[in-house]
């Protein structure tokens, strides 16, 4: 889906040139209009269709490629139901509840099976079921009891040319994310990465897009037939936001950020059906060697799960202001958060990383300590219920989702926040007689 | 004319800033309250060849041009100014002399391990009656058969507690004046030679500057640097190329001092608006950069005025003294929008004042600059 | 023989400093910095730590880009690299990770026999982590990501490594050759050494699709499996309120007062 000027329409004016991320547009000449120049799309394009509602002359177009192969050969949402030790992921639940509300929008009959991959893990299939799955692919064997890219892969691989569903998602955790990936290349197929939000219906996606995002959805089709995926996942940084399709290749195949779907409400005792795949593997196809699995000894983050989280960035100045954050954290029950810019200066570490490419959160309160408001760590914790922004720069970006700015000096204001949480109460109450 | 830098020039900015930043910068402070010598610095330093950027590989320099040296210090002294100084008094006061005065013995001997940072360099010529009239050596030395023999002192000499070569001027022949002058190389553990004391100085309170004491120092013949009788060349030649050095401090003294300042004018509001939307205040600012511009020019051609070998002195004088008068002028007003933080020494710019000063005054005090440009005007 | 480390980088614009215009809702990349990208340093330092310590050790950095790629490599050889390639053609723009793979496979098929692939985890301007194993795929060789501790015997065969988990982290042996992925934790990345950036013998190839002889329809956006349907910024939330005080301690009190309306506290 290149993008295509129509010479003809264009009249040269420019004004396509400032929507462009990319700078990628230029003039040629042209003898064809007043101005005697048309707008050029150059290398650098990266043909994220930003420009497409940009001329007010209809001159940028889409060019669409033809596909293939026969997608119709292809059926069902498969969801990669990954378990360590013989337990499910969270993420994998998660995945089935999204994976089934996916199958139905594509069609009444479309199924969503979880594909459960180990040893010695027969209980997991009455998880599945009860969260939503409606079948159950299961590939047991001894030399599957832990992750290894390299049997994963193929057993995954020979599964799905067998039973060519038509989505295959996977939790993008640090397996998912070794695996998929490699199994897309064998497959020859699309694979897009941590998704944030997927839809079938183009109808759906333009609800999506209205509600939550700057996209002009006038271009797009509510009655478009297509079932073909749209995957939602930050770029850039975070800076855009890019839907990703995969038109031409099957399955189609995405990994899923952890903790944005939603899991269905269990249903005890649901039934499904339960296909054993009986894998072809061999120990020479391993060429890993698992030593050991260590469980971390790390002081438990969990950030995921806080109602209030406290964060520092580079504002704090050194690493020692972590000490303040922590005090501050102890004292209004929360966690220690922190943004990339005080991971990568080395003050504290990356599981307390917030953000693109740490953790998102969506606490009650998040209080941002010398966080500028990097893009990045915005979309990480912009959804949190109240933010709350201590930076001593009024400019920071991150003043622009706060629900609460104080400008000022976070080392002398959170000592004060500290020593008056407790009167919280009182405080409001005088305000209120 | 071409006023933009190479590429190598600007991977040298690129490189240098990050350094700078993620290992000198957390230091500053610290080094300055404690008055402590950044060892640990000197040998990152060296390991990323910042102490013999102007010199070629074949001594174990890096191969690069006096811009990138301007470069090099400007970038350090953006956020320490002692650091900054230590690699200018190392670099223009003790290897370059070596380099341009040397015979090639003497060059295959000192270079390698002070181009590669192994050992630190520093220069004494500044004597408690001969600091402007550098001609006032009292130090003298006396060749007793092959060994000359050197008695006197030395004063404000940067590196001096830390250094383990020393370029060092006395008088051979008293009744030539400048002329009976010579320079020589000294090593730290040469017999006779010691450290006296360390100055408790304004600024640049982390760079070690302390006095030089020779009592029947006795070195092989061979330190001779030079001919007989050339030192006061040696050391003037030296000090041309010493002023870019400094000028390049305090170009990093000011611009750093300005980069913290228009961060704290956007953060601050005062009656209502942002320091940095006030027009009187935002006036300051626009002079501080276009002087901060002109300093930069006139370093950066010095300093390829001295890598085609032209004649530079008067271009680097004009450099040095203007740069230094920025540092002074820009810090001063600095720490003047900070208003009271700005005298506090929880904000940097305190410091950068501090350390602005000193630029005015050594190597070549601004009154010795302006007779050298002067000189180069009317004539002597 | 010599020990043959294959680096690949990306050069990324600085995703720290990138603002979006609030007017037009467009990034502002002015100004913006292009970096090496982070954990592709940390893939770099790895392989220097190795040639640090081995003799006959050999490192070619490999990118893909636009012609101002090269300063990515320029940058690498003044860390320490001792040969860059820039893979630089229309013909390969707009490709997806499978035919970005595809690309780095073919130039890596050029440069010869390697001993070890070395790569970042993920790059910070599409952090999708999914093209260093699908060249591995490409290349058949094992791999393993996130990459937390490296260790090669010195039989210059056996490798074993730490491959961080979200709850801890497997130890894994593997033999080269093979494909790596760094994570930040891996190491610390040197600077550039300052005699590197005025070495005047910099080995920097620029080799076109023909040049490393890739197949043209799997690569580009033609034959990308994934295309870009829309991109479009996040929504803003709505702004709040500027808490006011006189003094640090009515500051903090009127933002608990402001939390406690909220019903939060």
């Amino acid at each position: 889906m290149a993008i295509n000027i129509i010479k003809e329409k264009c009249i040269g004016c420019g004004q396509c040139f400032p929507v462009c991320p990319a700078d990628a547009f230029e003039f040629e000449a042209y003898d064809g209009n007043k101005l005697g120049k048309v707008a050029k799309i150059n290398a650098k394009c990266t043909f994220c269709n930003q420009c497409l509602t940009a001329c007010k002359f209809g001159a940028i177009e889409e060019k669409k490629i033809e596909s293939a192969v026969d997608l119709s050969d292809y059926k069902d949402v498969w969801v990669f139901a990954e378990q360590r030790d013989g337990k499910l992921m969270n993420v994998a639940l998660e995945l089935i509840g999204e994976g089934y509300r996916l199958a139905k929008e594509i069609s009444e009959d479309t199924k969503v099976c979880a594909v459960l991959v180990g040893d010695g893990i027969d209980h997991l299939a009455q998880e599945c079921y009860e969260y939503g799955a409606e079948r159950v692919i299961m590939i047991q064997d001894p030399l599957l009891k832990n992750f290894t890219t390299d049997a994963y892969t193929k057993v995954i691989v020979d599964a799905v040319e067998e039973y060519k569903p038509e989505l295959v998602i996977y939790g993008a955790t640090h397996i998912g994310r070794d695996l998929a990936p490699r199994v897309a290349a064998r497959l020859n197929t699309g694979l897009t990465a941590d998704c944030t939000r997927l839809d079938i219906k183009v109808s759906s996606y333009i609800d999506y897009a209205k509600n939550n995002t700057t996209l002009d959805t006038s271009t797009l089709d509510p009655n478009d037939p297509s079932t073909g995926i749209k995957q939602t996942r930050p770029a850039f940084g975070g800076n855009l936001m890019a839907t990703i399709v995969c038109p031409r290749t099957r399955p189609q195949m995405s990994t899923v950020r952890p903790g944005v779907m939603q899991k269905r409400d269990r249903v005890e005792g649901a039934k499904g059906e339960l296909v054993e795949y009986k894998p072809n593997i061999a120990e020479s196809d391993i060429r890993t060697k698992i030593v050991e699995i260590v469980k971390s000894a790390k002081e438990m983050v969990s950030l995921t799960d806080a109602d209030i989280i406290c964060s520092g960035g580079r504002g704090l100045g050194d690493p020692s202001g972590f000490e303040l954050i922590k005090e501050f954290a102890d004292k209004v029950g929360g966690v220690v958060g922190s943004s990339r810019a005080a991971v990568d200066a080395g003050w504290i570490d990356h599981s307390h990383q917030v953000g693109q490419t740490g953790t998102t959160v969506k606490p009650k309160i998040y209080f941002a300590c010398g966080i500028s408001g990097a893009i990045q760590h915005l979309a990480g914790m912009q959804t949190s219920d109240i933010i709350v922004a201590i930076n001593k720069d009024s400019d920071a970006p991150i003043f622009e989702v706060a629900d609460f700015g104080i400008v000022g000096d976070l080392y002398k204001v959170i000592p004060e926040i500290i020593a008056e949480w407790d009167n919280a109460e009182a405080l409001y109450d005088a305000t209120t007689k | 004319m071409n006023f933009q830098l190479t590429k190598e020039q600007e991977f040298v900015r690129k490189m240098v800033r990050e350094f700078a930043t993620n290992e000198v910068e957390p230091l500053a402070a610290e080094i300055d309250q404690e008055h402590r010598f950044p060892v640990e610095t000197v040998e990152k330093m060296a390991k990323y060849g910042l102490l013999g950027v102007p010199f070629p590989t074949e001594y174990s320099g890096a191969g690069g041009d006096h811009i990138s040296y301007a470069i090099t210090v400007e970038e350090l002294s953006r956020v320490c100014a002692s650091t900054g100084v230590i690699c200018s008094a190392h670099t223009s006061l003790c290897c370059w002399p070596i380099f341009n005065w040397g015979n090639e013995e003497q060059k295959k001997k000192y270079l390698p391990d002070l181009l590669s940072g192994k050992k630190l360099g520093a220069f004494g010529l500044t004597e408690p009656g001969a600091g402007t009239d550098a001609a006032g050596q009292q130090t003298r030395a006396v060749l007793e058969g092959d060994e000359w023999v050197l008695n006197g002192s030395k004063v404000f000499i940067t590196n001096g507690g830390y250094a383990e070569t020393f370029v060092v001027m006395a008088m051979t022949d008293k009744s030539k004046g400048t002329r009976g002058i010579s320079a020589f190389i000294v090593e730290k553990n040469d017999p006779g030679f010691s450290i006296g004391k360390t100055e408790d100085k304004l600024g640049i309170c982390a760079s070690s500057t302390t006095e030089l004491i020779f009592q029947d120092c006795r070195i092989p013949q061979d330190r001779l640097l030079g001919e007989v009788g050339q030192g006061f060349k040696v050391a003037m030649s030296t000090l041309d190329g010493g002023r870019i050095g400094i000028a390049s401090q305090a170009l990093g003294i000011a611009q750093g001092a300005l980069d913290v300042t228009v961060d704290y004018m956007k953060a601050r509001k005062q009656f209502g608006k942002r320091l940095s939307d006030m027009e009187a205040l935002r006036f300051d600012v626009a002079e501080m950069a276009t002087r901060i511009e002109a300093a930069r020019l006139l370093i950066y051609q010095a300093a390829d005025m001295k890598d085609k070998h032209l004649a530079y002195g008067p271009k680097s004088a004009m450099a040095k003294l203007f740069a230094a008068e920025t540092a002074m002028y820009v810090t001063t007003k600095c720490v003047q929008l900070h208003g009271g933080y700005g005298y506090t020494k929880d904000y940097p710019v305190e410091r950068m004042m501090r350390d602005a000063k000193i630029t005015e005054i050594y190597e070549g005090t601004s009154e010795v600059q302006k007779i050298v440009i002067a000189a180069s005007v009317l004539g002597k | 023989m010599a020990f043959k480390i294959i680096v690949c980088a990306k050069q990324v614009p600085d995703t720290n400093e990138i603002r979006i215009n609030p007017e037009t809702g467009t990034l502002i990349r002015d100004g913006v910095p292009s970096i090496l990208n982070h954990d592709d340093a940390n893939a770099l330092e790895e392989a220097l730590k190795i040639k640090d310590k081995f003799d006959d050790v050999h490192i070619t950095v490999i990118t893909m880009g636009p012609p101002q790629a090269k300063d990515l490599l320029i940058e690498c050889l003044a860390m320490g690299a001792d040969e860059g390639i820039l893979v630089s053609d229309r013909a390969v723009g707009g490709s997806d990770t499978w035919a970005t793979s595809n690309v780095l496979a073919a130039a890596v098929h050029k440069v010869g026999d390697y001993d070890l692939l070395f790569a970042g985890r993920q790059a910070i301007d599409g952090d999708t982590a999914q093209v260093g194993p699908q060249l591995a795929e490409k290349m058949d060789v094992p791999q393993v990501t996130y990459v937390q501790k490296f260790e090669i015997a010195d039989n210059m065969k056996d490798i074993r490594v730490e491959r961080a988990l979200e709850d801890g982290y497997e130890v894994i042996d593997i033999q080269t050759p093979c494909m790596l992925t760094a994570i930040k934790e891996l190491n610390t990345p040197r600077y550039m050494y300052m005699k590197g950036i005025f070495n005047p013998d910099k080995d920097i190839k620029v080799w076109n699709a023909k040049d490393i002889e890739v197949d043209l329809t799997t690569v580009g956006l033609e034959a990308s499996p994934t295309n870009v349907f829309r991109s479009f910024t996040p929504k803003p939330k709505g702004k709040g309120v500027v808490v006011e005080g006189d003094t640090d301690k009515d500051l903090a009190k009127n933002l608990l007062i402001g939390l406690k309306g909220k019903h939060v506290i």
